[in-house]
């Protein structure tokens, strides 16, 4: 479909570029971008004027439950959420029943999200299979049925020779592998160590949780060489070792997510389930490093974290609930709001969401790594428009996952988000557009 | 993030269930003291009944074992005059998978008027009250590390009867402080009722030096930790903590930890003992002090009787 975006607000993060203009669409590419010539007939006209035409975005953290609940349509739900919040490229983590441990799986997963055209599905690998922790998976083997990465997800590999072999296999083949920092043993607990947790009487998850397991990686990246994503840091001690690990020029990259981007564990409140997430909430102080890290680049993207979990698994006692929060639909909301509270310009803002988590994927995306993240003539037209002045206030059942519980919801937040997606275009094709009521 | 009204105050600020003292106004605590002075005399008749709570029906809820503060809360609840109805549900209907919110709905269906609950997981009490029928009563009897208002409840009525004011005392809690409820309802209850001085007392494994954040000074000596103290809490050390990484032996935590007379010695002339029961004898007390003239244990199982007594006809007539 030959699409023209009209007086649109063009946002492109990774040029910079920030003014108003129109967007030609032909073939599933931008074939012209700021200034259109009259020669062009399109066969539909988006009149964009007061909105932002930006990028789709990339979230680098998402779980949408397949395999394991096909049955439930998971991946159809929550790849149209993905959609209506704006999201045109995911990366979907390991920690499915069965793990995604075998090329078949993959293949499978790729193939369902393909014919529902709603979003693109970069799959990370099991780094090890069953996520185990002892053997390793076939990455050449996985890689070319599709992963972007190999992952533990929320496991560990306790085993630090195995982790170093991993470390080691995956550097063969440049595969980049993706961790998140935390040591098995002193993150046993269920909420952050601190007054909140010591008051509630829950079991504490201390920072050296998340500082012991970066020392660890980092000292195994200097030996091995091998190209680390550092998943969901959560604390202002791990984001201060990403800072000088990168000033040091290992090879490592990391992101956060939206929970500890907003949240602390104050907000846990009188026990309320919807803030038992992983990793657990911190202090004020942490949020606040962690938003200023996100604002520096020390870290670099900021995710969703998308887990849909079901009301059962969440009215359970604080420690018994399953921990996770839907996110997908948010992401763009909550960056804009982080953007908000720390004045930035809305290329800086949107960056954490578009060419800088498509610059952490890098060539394991292929020919996309040119363009997606990015509004570049003859790139790939996956488009996000939306309102930056509309403001929308979160409700569990007008959301489009299946997962309802997030500690954002209006009732226990208090607050609008900022930003309302309008249109999303995946390849040049509409995968959401919002139905004015 | 937006703030929550307290879930066991209604908005005018009266008791409707009793899930813990922190967030209690001091006056609710004295009221519930001054409310357990008047049924102290009810369990001194010959007919220790009152029909306050009469036609009412009281579910004790034991998702966790406990025989003894179960069988106060029962007696407690038979003095108001209630039907009581004992569930030991770590037996029964969870256990065949029925899901703890599952429960209530059913017992709920049952026309419970009051849930005693008693769960291993810090927390739980709130998911039942934020769950249960409005005309619902839930009192937590004890969830996993988090509270044990009854019993903090009925220490502070033993330390105001033998101790008078609150406003002059140094107490020292001595033990396992991290994993105990009790004792972080007797450190919110005694900072509530205005005590300079809580002393927090053990080794670093089991008394961590982010108890501080509650308001305790934290001692990692006992000579230190119980001198000149007025009041002496000992904490029960319970089985699993006496081997392994917490403590090396049950031996050598009373060799440093454990109260014998001659360090009692370092404490006020006039010091009372206290203990959660059930004691330890030669683990976290020496027989001669549990038993001794400073030993107050046995008037904190009276009490408590007393102090459940005022708790469940308080909440009950306070409607949400």
């Amino acid at each position: 479909m030959k699409l023209l975006i009209k007086d649109g607000r063009l946002v492109d993060p990774a040029s910079g570029l920030d003014r108003v203009g129109d967007l030609f669409i032909a073939g599933g590419r931008i074939v012209a971008l700021g200034d259109v010539s009259r020669d062009f007939a399109p066969e539909r006209t988006l009149d964009a004027s007061g909105l932002v035409v930006a990028p789709g975005l990339v979230d680098l953290a998402a779980r949408l439950r397949e395999p394991g609940h096909e049955h439930e349509g998971m991946l159809e739900s929550e790849l149209a959420a993905a959609a209506a919040g704006g999201v045109t490229g995911l990366v979907c983590l390991p920690d499915t029943d069965p793990p995604l441990d075998e090329p078949g799986l993959v293949e499978m997963l790729k193939f369902r999200a393909r014919r529902l055209s709603r979003c693109r599905l970069f799959p990370l690998g099991a780094l090890t299979r069953g996520l185990a922790g002892e053997a390793l998976t076939e990455m050449a083997e996985l890689s070319e049925a599709g992963c972007v990465g190999f992952s533990q997800a929320d496991a560990a590999i306790v085993n630090t020779l195995t982790l170093q072999r991993a470390l080691q296999y995956a550097a063969t083949y440049g595969y980049a592998v993706w961790l998140r920092p935390q040591d098995p043993w002193l993150g046993g607990g269920v909420a952050a160590s601190g007054a909140v947790a010591t008051r509630l009487g829950l079991s504490g998850v201390p920072v050296a949780a998340e500082t012991v397991a970066l020392h660890t990686l980092f000292e195994l990246v200097r030996v091995t060489g091998a190209r680390v994503h550092l998943c969901r840091l959560s604390s202002a001690a791990g984001a201060e070792l990403l800072r000088r690990a990168k000033t040091e020029g290992l090879p490592v990259t990391g992101d956060v997510s939206i929970n500890s981007l907003h949240l602390t564990d104050v907000d846990i409140g009188f026990f309320d389930s919807a803030m038992r997430v992983t990793p657990p909430l911190r202090q004020q102080r942490d949020r606040d490093a962690l938003q200023a890290a996100l604002a520096d680049g020390t870290l670099d993207a900021l995710v969703s974290d998308h887990t849909p979990v079901s009301s059962d698994e969440k009215t359970l006692p604080f420690g018994e609930a399953t921990p996770g929060a839907t996110g997908l639909e948010l992401l763009l909301g909550l960056a804009l709001r982080w953007g908000e509270q720390r004045r930035l310009p809305l290329t800086q803002t949107l960056a954490r969401i578009t060419c800088d988590p498509v610059r952490v994927l890098g060539p394991a995306i292929g020919s996309l790594a040119a363009s997606a993240g990015r509004l570049v003539e003859g790139g790939v037209a996956d488009i996000c428009v939306f309102d930056p002045a509309a403001r929308w206030a979160v409700r569990a059942d007008a959301l489009v996952s299946q997962g309802k519980h997030t500690p954002f919801a209006f009732a226990s937040s208090g607050f609008e988000l900022p930003g309302r997606v309008h249109t999303t275009l995946v390849a040049g094709g509409v995968a959401f557009e919002r139905t004015l009521a | 993030m937006l703030l929550r009204r307290n879930p066991q105050l209604n908005r005018h600020g009266e008791l409707i269930h009793l899930l813990s003292i922190e967030g209690l106004p001091k006056a609710v605590l004295t009221q519930i003291l001054d409310t357990a002075g008047t049924f102290l005399s009810v369990n001194e008749r010959e007919v220790k009944k009152v029909p306050l709570l009469r036609g009412k029906s009281v579910f004790n809820l034991f998702f966790e074992n406990s025989t003894r503060t179960r069988t106060t809360f029962e007696i407690a609840a038979k003095r108001l005059s209630a039907d009581v109805i004992n569930l030991d549900i770590a037996r029964s209907s969870t256990a065949k998978g029925e899901s703890l919110l599952d429960t209530i709905a059913n017992l709920s269906a049952m026309h419970a008027d009051m849930f005693v609950v008693r769960h291993s997981e810090s927390g739980a009490p709130y998911l039942i009250a934020e769950h249960c029928a409005p005309h619902v009563h839930v009192v937590n009897a004890g969830d996993g590390r988090h509270a044990h208002p009854t019993q903090g409840l009925l220490d502070m009525y033993t330390i105001r009867h033998f101790k008078g004011d609150f406003t002059q005392l140094r107490v020292a809690i001595v033990g396992d402080i991290v994993h105990s409820r009790v004792a972080r309802s007797d450190i919110h209850a005694l900072t509530t009722l205005g005590v300079p001085e809580i002393r927090a007392v053990g080794p670093k494994t089991l008394v961590p030096g982010d108890l501080a954040q509650m308001g305790v000074r934290v001692c990692h000596d006992m000579a230190e930790g119980i001198r000149d103290a007025d009041v002496i809490i000992m904490l029960r050390l319970q089985n699993e903590r006496m081997s392994g990484a917490m403590l090396p032996s049950a031996g050598e935590f009373f060799k440093h930890f454990g109260l014998t007379p001659d360090k009692l010695a370092l404490a006020q002339p006039d010091a009372i003992v206290m203990h959660p029961g059930p004691i330890n004898r030669g683990v976290e007390i020496d027989s001669a002090v549990a038993d001794g003239a400073h030993s107050v244990i046995l008037p904190q199982v009276s009490f408590g009787i007393a102090v459940r007594m005022a708790v469940m006809s308080m909440i009950a007539g306070n409607e949400a």
